[in-house]
């Protein structure tokens, strides 16, 4: 790696964005090289100093909300974790809205169908208690809460969604995130939409058209294997669907 | 029964076919393999091949199990590259029926004969 030094601030970085809308054409601007400057710098240096147009999402700016995710040089990333110098090569860095998503503006994908996605999935949770219950006890070791603990950190950003080939072929496909959701549901001991949620998830728009390439497990920002969220589906489901399952037959 | 399956069961039970039939032609290739080795060491002709397999009812039950998880798992993996590349043609299904009875009646044929090598 090429250490910091004075040369780098006056070298400037040629930044290719995005402009327009699902047609549109990249614009490029020059932005002054900083040390530990992340790409998600760069776009709001676009908007505050060059170009006030510029539309782009963010929030927490630290890696937890997952609202500033985008196509950078041809990967989606989420850009507030992402050093420039991590995946600078040569002085040119390439910034586009998120694949598979509809383009609203600029950068700013609309992702009304991912979520929708989760919801289509049952990724949402549904328990029978009440206040008048007494606390659900999980234990931690317990193989289920292991389970969905190693899904469980998804910030919902799309990058795992974006970076799907399954999802470019076939636009009903679920995608990796509201699969991986329903799977960390599926081991939530206290859910009570478990035969509802198989259903959802099963066949060709659901875990059963994954090709297992891996491509969401190495994007993941968080470091998630949705892949292997994914084949825990694949496998549960088509159990419960020729023996049943302990919450019953499909 | 009666009513029509949920299309996604239908394909999680699809995948489940396909993956059992893949656990027993993993096991079928091996000693498919292992017999070819046997088979050709000092060459190879047909009255040799013949010889071990004519009137050898375990030679074509084996091989008879080969084709069924053959016919079992090759449509299903056709049908689904075939729908997910031509999407809204539907040939899948046809194709696929195709050449699973292909496979079933050919591969048959193909146990049968070196079985009776032709004296029935």
């Amino acid at each position: 790696m090429r250490p910091y030094n004075r040369d780098m601030a006056n070298t400037d970085l040629k930044v290719r964005v995005w402009r327009g809308a699902q047609e549109g054409e990249f614009v490029q601007y020059l932005v002054p090289r900083n040390p530990n400057q992340t790409v998600l710098d760069v776009v709001t240096y676009v908007q505050r100093k060059l170009d006030p147009t510029l539309s782009y999402r963010f929030a927490c700016r630290v890696g937890m909300c997952g609202s500033c995710a985008m196509t950078v040089n041809g990967v989606a990333r989420w850009t507030c974790r992402t050093h420039v110098s991590q995946i600078l090569q040569g002085d040119t860095l390439e910034i586009a809205p998120l694949n598979n998503l509809p383009v609203i503006k600029d950068l700013a994908t609309d992702m009304r169908e991912f979520f929708n996605k989760w919801k289509g999935a049952v990724g949402f949770f549904k328990g029978d208690k009440t206040r008048h219950d007494d606390f659900a006890k999980v234990p931690p070791e317990s193989e289920e809460r292991q389970l969905a603990n190693a899904g469980i950190e998804c910030i919902g950003c799309g990058v795992c969604y974006a970076s799907c080939e399954v999802v470019e072929s076939r636009p009903n496909y679920l995608g990796p995130a509201a699969l991986n959701r329903a799977w960390t549901l599926t081991n939530d001991v206290r859910d009570v939409q478990q035969l509802e949620r198989m259903r959802a998830v099963a066949g060709d728009a659901g875990c059963h058209a994954c090709h297992s390439q891996g491509s969401c497990t190495e994007a993941c920002p968080k470091a998630i294997a949705p892949t292997a969220s994914i084949a825990g589906l694949k496998k549960l489901v088509a159990r419960a669907a020729v023996r049943g399952s302990k919450w019953g037959k499909l | 029964m009666g009513q029509a399956m949920n299309p996604a069961v239908l394909q999680a039970k699809l995948w489940y076919a396909q993956r059992i039939s893949a656990m027993v032609l993993g096991i079928c290739v091996a000693i498919h393999l292992g017999i070819i080795f046997y088979a050709i060491r000092g060459g190879l002709t047909a009255q040799e091949i013949l010889g071990r397999t004519q009137g050898n009812l375990a030679f074509a039950i084996f091989y008879e199990l080969f084709v069924i998880a053959c016919f079992v798992h090759a449509p299903i993996g056709i049908a689904n590259i075939l729908q997910e590349t031509f999407p809204s043609s539907g040939i899948a299904k046809p194709i696929a029926s195709v050449l699973g009875l292909l496979i079933l009646i050919l591969g048959s044929a193909a146990v049968f004969g070196v079985y009776s090598a032709g004296s029935l």
